[in-house]
């Protein structure tokens, strides 16, 4: 992995910043990055894991290389979510929060992302799909499975 | 740019006011999030393409603004000095809105708002009636502010309240004002701000801070990104003057991490004001400094509790401990701290430029102001929506959300996250204000406002509330931890029809010893959902337990898809939509599903069209005998 941050304070006031700064450029925090952290913040390691297992945001397993999020809010609830959800994990295989076998798909869900006018919402990669009804799922998976197979 | 002080803020706006050519054609671009996920900004870019191909730069600007609330009708565009609304806005709509409306005044009648009641064509945003009733006073400059660009907060007198409290007031006239306006905390619990102020400021230390509680965990509300994207520094002058009230030196702003928008916004504002004086050392010129730095959240609804927020800030797990002492004693990092809400802080700035007797006009006796709601769910005009405090759940939920979808009976609203309660049909009289909320077993919490319809299973709303709850639960107080999941096991199997009859007993007395055995709001008021849901729909809790009955029809093993004989037309739709090739039958001929291969997605009702409408839903006794006469598949 790549070199810390460089962060203001040497503390654990900075513990949640670094582990954001990893998260996001490796998709997950890698076991050797607690180490360094560790040093570089002078508390334990096992703190670090502590706090970082709390958090939804930090993941110590490597993401797929697509990130399919569902709306879980209680506006996408009364609309149908579940059904998406339902409906995700079947095609692919694999319960919210895991990765598909082929490290291609990862299907996440999140509490609320507020754009409720468009419920039931999936994020896949970043883009919002909203309106969703059962039947647009297989089209959202074969549509990113195509756009890999065009761009191979 | 120099560091401004107190007059030289006005000669900057009275500067900004003119260099604003009053005859320049503004075309406005909503910018929040909803209006993202419908592509705004590539709309913007095409829109600002178009002047550039035209070479229309000297006549006409682009801008993007923040969210104007209308969520259900963006991409939105307001064409201003005329204030012409246009909504659904595509990108080939845009060479007509140059045509007509740019060059000629004209209006392009397809992307004008259409009052369902009336049928009547609306051009002014302000007439629209989802507008119409509303009272902007926090939300209404969103609209005209790029939130990217201080100036446009200092052209509409933005910042004026700080430097009228900088040159003239003490933090004792300050904390009087806010008292005297009656203002309330917007983040759920409604206590008064002043008084909050008051406590804190009376603390001796050699640091005190103050935190903006941006953390709006509850799904469903989404008010607080909201001002953060799209009037970031409303906020921010609200907590600048808090903290001079107070003597905090040094601030917060903790932000969810599923708003990147909101976390892009504010740290540029902060940028901003920093950068022209308005933060950091002797602010404006005067004795008072101050820093405010954004914190990221990790993903955890438990930290919008303000003692775990604050041990997230401390780089710690987001574990409430015991109250006293309060933060306003011993906060974070052990100082004194003043934590408020977004909203809350955005109220500042206006009470103290319009004055506490214009704010406290406002509102209810005991609540005043306006308070900000999200509407969503079953509702024609999702979108926020600022109104009195004192308007009736009737009139925000008809009169401004316009009624329910698809002409739907109302069933009843969520308010309050997961710590509130579904207030029913017969409540919608009542007003909107702390303690009326309170007494309906509900509460205000941030704002959101779901409204559900005949379709909506209370039994299963409970579930998906305390589902939400006790994964949430952080874990530290037994009977939120194991509580709680004792709720959802209990209610996940009366949704799947095994029931028993004591189950309601159960339900109730688990929810009493939650509600008093835990040590922060979320294990609290965790059990709401379930005693309100209880306390007006008790029927249908009954139904499910005795009768295997969904009511509803949303229960997945209570129900049945079947489709009607006498109605299928036999146009293949549902036989190809199926993902299980459950469904079977020929052109033309009557389809029939096979029961033990459904797996109830519902695909087949979706697909089928309206005019036709042969898939129906069963449950009880209807249900049974579907399932009697079901047949098997034939391999074809």
């Amino acid at each position: 992995m790549g070199k810390i941050p460089k962060s203001e304070h040497n503390d654990r006031r900075e513990l949640i910043h670094l582990l954001h700064d990893i998260q996001e450029k490796h998709g997950y925090i890698p076991p050797e990055a607690i180490f360094v952290i560790a040093r570089k913040l002078r508390i334990t390691e096992s703190e670090i894991y502590g706090v970082l297992t709390f958090y939804k945001g930090f993941s110590l397993t490597p993401r797929g290389k697509h990130l399919v999020t569902i709306c879980m809010g209680t506006a996408c609830h009364v609309r149908g979510a579940p059904r998406i959800l339902d409906e995700f994990s079947r095609r692919l295989n694999i319960e919210p929060g895991k990765t598909t076998e082929d490290k291609q798909f990862t299907l996440e869900t999140v509490n609320c992302v507020g754009a409720c006018a468009l419920g039931p919402i999936a994020i896949t990669d970043g883009k919002y799909q909203g309106q969703l009804k059962t039947t647009d799922v297989a089209k959202l998976v074969d549509g990113i499975r195509d756009g890999d197979a065009e761009g191979s | 740019m120099s560091k401004l002080n107190v007059s030289s803020l006005d000669s900057l706006r009275n500067k900004i006011l003119k260099k604003r050519k009053k005859d320049k054609t503004i075309v406005t671009i909503c910018g929040g999030t909803g209006c993202h996920a419908y592509g705004c900004m590539e709309l913007a870019e095409a829109f600002k393409a178009e002047v550039r191909a035209r070479k229309l730069t000297n006549r006409v600007e682009v801008r993007t603004t923040g969210c104007h609330g209308f969520c259900e009708r963006g991409p939105i565009v307001v064409i201003q000095p005329q204030e012409i609304f246009y909504q659904r806005v595509k990108g080939s709509d845009i060479d007509e809105i140059f045509d007509l409306t740019i060059l000629q005044n004209k209006l392009v009648d397809r992307l004008l708002y259409v009052d369902s009641a009336s049928g009547e064509k609306i051009v002014e945003e302000k007439n629209v009636p989802f507008y119409k009733l509303q009272k902007r006073i926090i939300f209404g400059n969103n609209g005209f502010i790029d939130p990217t660009d201080i100036e446009d907060y200092i052209a509409l007198d933005g910042y004026r309240a700080l430097a009228k409290v900088l040159e003239g007031m003490t933090p004792e006239d300050v904390i009087a004002e806010i008292e005297k306006a009656g203002l309330r905390g917007r983040g759920g619990a409604g206590f008064p701000t002043g008084k909050k102020w008051e406590i804190c400021r009376g603390y001796k230390a050699d640091q005190k801070y103050i935190i903006c509680n941006a953390d709006e965990g509850d799904p469903g509300a989404y008010m607080d990104r909201s001002l953060l994207e799209g009037n970031p520094h409303s906020v921010i002058e609200g907590m600048i003057i808090g903290a001079y009230a107070i003597g905090a030196t040094e601030g917060y702003i903790y932000v969810r991490m599923e708003y990147p928008l909101a976390v892009k916004n504010i740290t540029q504002a902060l940028e901003d004001a920093r950068r022209m004086g308005l933060l950091g050392d002797s602010i404006l010129g005067s004795k008072f400094s101050l820093d405010i730095h954004v914190f990221k959240g990790a993903g955890a609804f438990v930290s919008g509790e303000e003692t775990s927020l604050m041990a997230s800030i401390e780089g710690r797990r987001a574990f409430p401990r015991q109250k006293p002492p309060f933060p306003a004693e011993q906060g974070l990092w052990g100082k004194p701290t003043n934590i408020n809400n977004v909203e809350t802080w955005a109220n500042v700035p206006v009470i103290l430029s319009k004055g506490a007797a214009w704010f406290g006009k406002i509102g209810t006796r005991k609540s005043k102001g306006t308070k900000i709601f999200s509407l969503v769910g079953k509702i024609n005009n999702t979108g926020l929506v600022e109104v009195p405090m004192g308007m009736t759940l009737r009139e925000i939920i008809f009169d401004i959300g316009g009624g329910i979808k698809d002409g739907k009976k109302f069933k009843a609203v969520q308010t309050g996250g997961p710590s509130g309660g579904c207030i029913p049909a017969d409540m919608l009289d009542s007003p909107i204000d702390f303690d009326t909320l309170n007494k309906a077993g509900s509460m205000m919490g941030s704002g959101g406002m779901i409204v559900m319809d005949e379709d909506t299973c209370m039994v299963d709303v409970a579930r998906y509330f305390l589902h939400f709850t006790q994964e949430e639960s952080c874990g530290k107080c037994v009977p939120c931890r194991i509580g709680n999941r004792q709720l959802v096991d209990i209610l996940t199997r009366i949704t799947k029809g095994e029931g028993k009859a004591e189950d309601l007993k159960t339900l109730r007395s688990l929810a009493s010893t939650i509600k008093s055995g835990s040590l922060c709001g979320l294990g609290q008021t965790a059990p709401n959902p379930v005693l309100t849901t209880m306390r007006y729909f008790e029927d249908e809790y009954i139904a499910h337990i005795e009768k295997q009955s969904c009511p509803a029809l949303v229960c997945k093993d209570l129900i049945v898809y079947f489709i009607e004989p006498d109605k299928c037309v036999g146009c293949l739709l549902c036989i190809k939509s199926c993902p299980v090739d459950a469904i079977s039958g020929e052109r033309r001929e009557v389809h029939v599903i096979d029961q033990e291969l459904c797996i109830k997605c519902g695909a087949c009702l979706d697909v089928c069209p309206a005019k036709v409408g042969a898939v129906s839903k069963y449950t009880g006794k209807k249900k049974t005998a579907v399932l009697k006469k079901s047949v098997k598949r034939e391999k074809p």
